[in-house]
């Protein structure tokens, strides 16, 4: 039997990438304040080539999740980020719904 | 998050299974299926998570971290291998539903119809006892036939599907409705059904009705009161 399930669930795809035996980082946001545009729980997976799947913000941050997402697979060490309008990276990523996120990035294995 | 979570998370998820996972910040995960006993320091948090349907994170005394809840992706069973599931699933697919069409019609239920999609040749009565229907699906019935469709319909009000919907006029659906209350149905339970099937967009032909009908899935999601459904 074929189980279907959403055609980019991020998590269905980090283990595909895992059993490829490619690196791979899962970000979740684990916090918002005001307007976000996704909710506390989404996940970003990216791989150690920089492919990604899901979204933790619709868009605006992921070039600076994916940066990290490098970082955390190259030391192995998990992340925090926040992202916000009176944050200048986030700002220049133009998170401008108005809101504050915060991301949790970590590798997987 | 550590290998064996992710395959025991995902293993869940492909079951239809709520699942919690819970990240401490010390290092440690945690993985709890609906319905198991939690430990104490935890207890209050992953019940909590079950309830509401809410991922948050969270700082105790004891621990900091957040938690994760995965409730299981919305389903839309679809009764008829017909022309109107053919447009209905890829766009259902697409939306983020799980679909799969039960029609015990072989001459309708053939994988050059419907490559790649869960489909089961059982009647449904059998198919739904394999498989039961559940808070998170939709029901929707394409065939026109009582004898295919009436018995998914009431195994729907019966489970509590988060929608019921029937193709038919309105001639067929008072029929439908006088066969159903022989089972026990009431007027409100019988009411919950969405028939003639569809927002009314004025839809004239099968892929236009998928819309119609995948529109009404969607509002019934979003806008009914339970609040445990994935963003």
């Amino acid at each position: 039997m074929t189980i279907q399930t959403n055609l980019t669930d991020p998590l269905l795809t980090a283990e595909h990438w895992m059993e490829a035996g490619r690196a791979v980082a899962i970000a979740t946001v684990i916090e918002t304040w005001g307007s976000a545009p996704r909710p506390v729980g989404s996940h970003l997976v990216v791989d150690g080539d920089g492919n990604f799947e899901g979204s933790v913000s619709g868009g605006c941050v992921e070039g600076s999740v994916v940066t990290a997402a490098a970082e955390v697979i190259a030391a192995g060490k998990a992340q925090m980020l926040e992202f916000g309008v009176a944050d200048e990276t986030a700002w220049r990523a133009g998170l401008s719904c108005g809101g504050r996120i915060r991301v949790f990035v970590e590798r997987l294995g | 998050m550590l290998r064996d979570s992710l395959q025991r998370l995902n293993a869940a998820r492909r079951k239809r299974l709520a699942v919690v996972l819970l990240t401490d910040f010390r290092g440690e995960e945690h993985i709890f299926l609906e319905g198991d006993p939690v430990e104490p320091p935890f207890a209050a948090l992953v019940e909590g998570a079950f309830r509401s349907g809410r991922s948050m994170a969270f700082n105790t005394i004891d621990a900091s971290g957040f938690l994760n809840v995965y409730i299981p992706a919305p389903r839309i069973a679809v009764i008829g291998a017909v022309h109107i599931s053919q447009y209905l699933t890829p766009m259902a697919r697409l939306a983020g539903f799980d679909v799969r069409i039960i029609d015990p019609r072989t001459a309708f239920a053939t994988r050059d119809r419907f490559p790649d999609v869960q489909m089961c040749t059982d009647w449904p009565v059998d198919a739904l006892m394999a498989d039961p229907l559940d808070c998170y699906t939709a029901l929707v019935a394409l065939t026109h036939d009582p004898k295919i469709d009436d018995f998914p319909l009431a195994e729907a009000l019966h489970t509590g599907c988060f929608y019921i919907g029937a193709l038919g006029s309105r001639k067929t659906h008072a029929a439908r409705i006088g066969r159903l209350a022989a089972y026990g149905f009431g007027a409100d339970a019988l009411s919950t059904i969405h028939a003639p099937i569809g927002l009314d967009i004025g839809a004239s032909n099968p892929a236009e009705i998928a819309v119609a009908i995948l529109a009404q899935v969607i509002k019934a999601l979003r806008t009914s009161s339970r609040q445990t459904m994935p963003a």
